[in-house]
């Protein structure tokens, strides 16, 4: 589950994670209640206007400004609430703006000049383990950095039976080339931030920048959170914290549902048991002219209620101009499947686009003749090259 | 031959006496897999399915000389059950439990590296299958025919396509293999693949992955070192999929340029394996594979 920088920054904050100051506001009044509360707080003069959307690259956008004054506080929020905001991250549609984080000024000036860092904490797959990752190229964008300079990035993977040292974090400190008050404020923060990203179950930390002020107080200005969405049960406060504005509205139904669906930008839909016979399904989509509009897992028991709330969310996306049902009958039969895709049509009423329904394993004959004698508008195939061609020739009218 | 399970394979089921349990331990019980007992907590001393309940894995290895274990036990106490599991010397653990959270996985793997001579399998898989003699899993036994390839998959439903092909094709399968789709499983495809290359009555092997990590391209790299003793037929499912986005299990997601289906592919393809870029064509293309 992705969450929004200003909760990420409270989760931080919570474990003793030094971290840019800031309040969220969700109207350029709030905003700029924000502001003045924040300068009595901090004594910042400058604040920051950060749009809070689920994606990265919000500067690039033009979701991230500095503001000099209260004035420009309401002026600038105004601008960017609501706001459709494009970064690389979030295509060309962009997000809607709903809320904004106004944060204290961090880079004033002092005894010694401010230095960005960057600083995360992620899983690493091949050795079942987290790893911590720096780089003295704050600001940047880690996957350039790995591909042009990959020396500058420093690795220290963590046992998980004993976690991580106190010379782990010294030796990224030390490398990170950071001294004095500076070093020690730097392992506390490495340290501290391992310990919330144990504590909340995460997957991914991302801080990008940390901070060297120039009082030599390390702190995260951006934070970047994935949770571990198989651990949110034992989260509740967390699980609360997901915002489904961010999210595709019919993505959130058939979560609602419980189907797995992924919306993309494709004409042909399809529905599918199992999620890796459904990402092999939209490669057939492919392969046969079209390009798949979703991903579509009804699980392992698909019956005709969940083949009905398929139906009806794929539908609704207006891009797709035919159907493609694989279903591989297991445990659950092609026949009972087939009476399901039946009923759930009538259901729905006339569809007018063309349905291709696949269905393999037990009772396979008995599924496709249940198809074919519906008399409703759908193909039925067996074999999966013969279902491929099917796809084909709908597209073709 | 045949790997991990077969007829002698002695079978208990942890979370026996749940809904999953029963019902898949019946289905596995009607196949005709040595299921000899199975292990609810507080439950020990009773009869399930006509079998022995136990209070502990330990219990059950004791009165029943178990070796193999199918755990169907719910995500936020698997881990706990795959541990008992190998504390109690199971040498064969398969973990069919889908949710299990990464930090409880990782907790898992760094314990079982205290412990010598165990194979876990899965999590988040449909687990093994030895045509007619032991099938320890949630897979339908019949598309599953008597052979001689070996599949190797992170997916349930796509291994039983290939299956189908296989054995369609005339050919049948030896030992199909579910590892599961987790960013953290317990045996990696290379470690799979490798017992199917071992086993004398495998002749082909298919290696189905997904999108995400990199133990496709670290079995691709083995096979070549190997030095390709075996045609295997290489699918990875999720051409189509964007960056970034989770398909389904929870180790199907983009994270960079080499992990995607195209990166993996191409490695597989650079290794001498006989790559398909539809799932269509598993089953003739291994019949080919194996005629040259």
């Amino acid at each position: 589950m992705n969450i929004h920088e200003y909760q990420a920054k409270d989760i931080l904050k919570q474990y003793g994670v030094a971290i840019q100051r800031g309040i969220v506001a969700h109207s350029p009044q709030e905003a700029l209640k924000a502001a003045r509360q924040l300068h009595e707080e901090t004594g910042t003069n400058f604040y920051v206007v950060k749009a809070q959307i689920h994606a990265g690259g919000r500067g690039k956008g033009g979701g991230i400004k500095l503001a000099k004054s209260f004035q420009d506080v309401e002026e600038l929020s105004k601008q960017i609430i609501g706001m459709q905001l494009v970064t690389p991250q979030t295509g060309a549609e962009g997000k809607k703006v709903h809320k904004v984080l106004i944060a204290e000024d961090a880079y004033y000036p002092g005894a010694s000049k401010p230095k960005e860092y960057y600083i995360s904490i992620l899983l690493d797959r091949a050795r079942s383990c987290n790893v911590i990752m720096a780089s003295t190229e704050g600001g940047m964008d880690i996957e350039e950095v790995a591909e042009h300079t990959p020396e500058k990035i420093i690795k220290e993977w963590i046992n998980p039976s004993v976690g991580l040292q106190q010379f782990q974090a010294r030796k990224i400190a030390f490398a990170l080339g950071v001294t004095g008050n500076a070093f020690k404020e730097m392992v506390k923060f490495i340290f501290s931030l391992y310990q919330a990203y144990i504590a909340v179950d995460a997957t991914l930390f991302e801080i990008n920048p940390v901070l060297k002020t120039s009082d030599d107080k390390i702190i995260a200005v951006d934070a970047k959170v994935n949770l571990d969405d198989n651990a949110l049960y034992r989260h509740t406060a967390l699980a609360e914290m997901r915002d489904i504005h961010e999210e595709d509205p019919l993505e959130v139904e058939a979560t609602e549902s419980g189907l797995n669906y992924v919306k993309l930008d494709g004409n042909v839909g399809c529905m599918v048991n199992g999620a890796g016979l459904a990402m092999a399904t939209m490669d057939i989509i492919k392969l046969s002219g079209g390009e798949p509009a979703n991903f579509l897992d009804v699980g392992g028991g698909a019956n005709a209620q969940t083949v009905e709330a398929g139906f009806r969310i794929i539908l609704k996306d207006p891009n797709v101009k035919a159907i493609l049902i694989n279903i591989f009958g297991g445990i659950v039969r092609c026949d009972r499947v087939a009476n399901g895709v039946v009923e759930a049509y009538k259901k729905i009423g006339t569809i007018n686009i063309p349905i291709i329904v696949r269905l393999q394993g037990t009772n396979a004959e008995e599924g496709a003749k249940i198809i074919d004698e519906s008399g409703l508008k759908v193909t039925s195939a067996i074999v999966l090259k013969d279902a491929a061609a099917r796809v084909q020739e709908a597209l073709v009218k | 031959m045949s790997v991990l399970v077969n007829k002698n394979s002695r079978v208990i089921v942890q979370g026996f006496t749940g809904s999953e349990g029963t019902f898949h331990a019946g289905q596995m019980i009607e196949y005709g897999t040595n299921v000899v007992g199975g292990v609810t907590p507080s439950k020990g001393g009773q009869k399930h399915l006509d079998r022995p309940v136990f209070d502990t894995v330990a219990q059950a290895v004791a009165a029943t000389q178990a070796n193999v274990s199918i755990i169907f036990v719910p995500p936020s106490f698997a881990a706990d059950a795959i541990m008992e599991a190998a504390d109690a010397g199971i040498s064969v653990i398969i973990a069919i439990t889908e949710g299990i959270p990464v930090k409880d996985m990782m907790a898992v793997k760094s314990y079982l590296q205290t412990k010598k001579g165990i194979t876990l399998i899965g999590p988040n898989c449909p687990g093994v299958i030895t045509p007619e003699e032991a099938k320890v899993g949630i897979m339908p036994g019949f598309v599953f025919k008597k052979g001689k390839i070996g599949i190797v998959s992170k997916s349930g439903t796509l291994t039983y396509e290939a299956s189908d092909q296989i054995v369609k094709a005339g050919l049948g399968i030896s030992t199909a293999i579910g590892i599961g789709g987790d960013p953290i499983i317990g045996t990696t495809t290379k470690e799979a693949v490798e017992l199917l290359m071992n086993d004398p009555e495998t002749e082909g092997i298919v290696m189905i992955g997904e999108i995400g990590g990199n133990l496709e391209a670290d079995a691709a790299n083995w096979i070549k070192a190997d030095g390709n003793r075996k045609p295997v037929v290489g699918f990875i499912a999720g051409q189509t999929a964007p960056k970034g986005r989770r398909m389904g299990h929870a180790g199907a997601i983009i994270g960079g340029a080499n992990d995607t289906a195209a990166a993996k592919m191409e490695i597989m393809k650079a290794c001498g394996l006989h790559v398909v870029q539809s799932p269509a064509d598993i089953g003739a293309t291994m019949l080919k594979a194996l005629k040259k």
